[in-house]
């Protein structure tokens, strides 16, 4: 059983189709990268991942349940982080990790997990007060305090610096030797460091997908995706 | 030579898959977050808190407006009761509800072991404890200036509160659901002040002919009634109550029809 099965899935959304058709999978043990142009259905997709949005057609599956309105505990193996962070700015990291931890019947070593992601010197600041980059690593921080089995993270090294670029992807694929873990992404050097797997979107559909070295083709990932989704852009 | 199976990892046992903390653990624990977070949020506590303490005062303290029939800090207090619960279960969580929509927090807690009812229910518990403490306070300076309530009136005084919350409650789901942050903010300050001239710390029988009628059917006019029914006359003030419950349904009705969960 894979940890997420994308088959046919469409989602209208106010009259526009944001995906269309699209299908694919990601296995556990591995990372999956999903790429694409703005408004070419990833956040989409991730959402009904998610059970944030239902399906209009087709399924998804996450570890074999559909996610719309499933239980509390399907939602304790999936860890999410969202793109605009869905930090409450009132709060401090050190207050809401703990009371995210609290959700959970065995959650991750918080000291650790805020050791690894440099967030000690931040723990009792304001979030509000956080750069960019440390809100970042809070929303990843909150994303893996479950110790999930999959885990959707969505731009999880936007506006970090190089260091700690290389800290979270080295956490993403120790996260992904027992899960599922499903990046969206810009950047292409972030996919063809941690993807095992790329799946391409444009205009809501599944361009391409297969292994890293598939879906390059013998040239460049850069190169493959504007081929691929050229003119996507509206 | 055979080998025992090693033991099977039961869920959210060490090792194990990972399971959500028990129901009843995560609402606790949601309920305390969110108690927290409005107890340390000054603004909120401007509005909760030292607002209706002044105007506490004041009302006492002075012979304008007009309250009506009976001892002042009496009809003062009630209706300073009422200002509370507008101030937490409606502007405070329409408030704070808007923007965390807007943030995307919502949209997170909805995707953790909490979930959606979770979320609701530690908004419930929260906005609870907020109110108990706000009654503690404010009763307490009503006491150093004079109010002596009939105990009688105690008991509907609390079902007062308890549906005026779950009226005002519903209502600032409405709002925070359904349109942007900044219209929240605006709009929430905006009922806020414009209910306390209808009819929660001036009784609706004080308010101009139409104005009045108006007030009465108001979650506003019949929370300011109910309390002063109860708490200065020791009534069960079942008019107020039923239009305090019909809001509330309303209220609820709509927030499950057109609450969007992200901005």
């Amino acid at each position: 059983m894979p940890g997420v099965e994308v088959v046919g899935l469409r989602r209208d959304i106010g009259g526009v189709r944001a995906v269309d058709d699209a299908s694919w999978s990601a296995a556990r043990g591995e990372v999956t990268t999903v790429l694409g142009p703005n408004g070419a259905g990833k956040t989409t997709t991730i959402e009904c991942l998610e059970g944030l949005q239902p399906v209009s057609a087709g399924s998804v599956r996450v570890l074999g349940t559909d996610p719309w309105r499933a239980s509390a505990d399907h939602r304790a193996r999936v860890g999410v982080m969202l793109q605009d962070g869905g930090l409450p700015v009132t709060t401090t990291p050190q207050r809401l990790l703990r009371h995210l931890a609290s959700l959970y019947a065995v959650p991750a070593d918080l000291a650790e997990l805020t050791a690894r992601l440099d967030l000690g010197r931040v723990a009792n600041r304001s979030i509000r007060r956080l750069s960019g980059g440390e809100r970042q690593r809070v929303a990843l921080a909150a994303a893996l305090v479950g110790r999930p089995e999959v885990a959707f993270l969505d731009e999880p090294t936007a506006g970090l610096d190089p260091h700690a670029r290389l800290e979270v992807w080295d956490l993403v694929r120790e996260c992904a030797r027992d899960a599922a873990v499903v990046v969206t992404t810009h950047s292409f050097e972030e996919a063809e460091r941690i993807a095992d797997t790329v799946v391409i979107m444009a205009r809501g559909r599944v361009v391409a997908r297969g292994t890293l070295d598939e879906v390059r083709a013998g040239g460049s990932l850069e190169d493959r995706y504007f081929a691929l989704t050229s003119g996507s852009r509206s | 030579m055979s080998t025992a199976p090693p033991p099977a990892r039961s869920a959210g046992s060490p090792g194990g898959p990972p399971a959500a903390a028990q129901p009843l653990q995560r609402w606790l624990a949601q309920t305390r977050f969110e108690t927290a977070t409005i107890l340390r949020h000054g603004e909120q506590l401007l509005v909760a808190l030292v607002l209706p303490a002044l105007a506490l005062v004041v009302l006492a303290r002075t012979d304008v407006p007009d309250l009506g029939p009976g001892d002042r800090v009496d009809l003062a207090t009630a209706g300073v009761f009422a200002l509370a619960v507008v101030s937490t279960a409606f502007t405070g969580q329409a408030i704070a509800t808007g923007f965390d929509r807007r943030h995307g927090v919502l949209r997170l807690l909805g995707a953790t072991p909490l979930g959606r009812g979770g979320l609701l229910l530690g908004k419930l518990g929260a906005v609870g404890i907020v109110l108990v403490v706000q009654l503690l306070v404010l009763g307490a300076v009503a006491a150093l200036l004079g109010w002596r309530p009939p105990l009688s009136g105690l008991l509907p005084g609390a079902v007062t509160v308890v549906l005026g919350a779950a009226a005002f409650l519903s209502l600032a789901m409405v709002l925070a659901g359904t349109v942007r942050a900044e219209a929240v903010l605006a709009l929430a300050n905006l009922a806020w002040v414009l209910l306390l001239g209808l009819g929660i710390l001036v009784p609706t029988d004080r308010l101009p002919g139409a104005a009045a009628a108006v007030a009465r059917v108001l979650p506003s006019g019949a929370l300011g009634d109910g309390m002063r029914a109860a708490l200065v006359a020791g009534d069960w003030p079942l008019g107020p109550w039923l239009v305090l419950m019909a809001w509330a349904v309303v209220g609820g009705l709509a927030a499950a029809r057109w609450f969007r969960w992200s901005d």
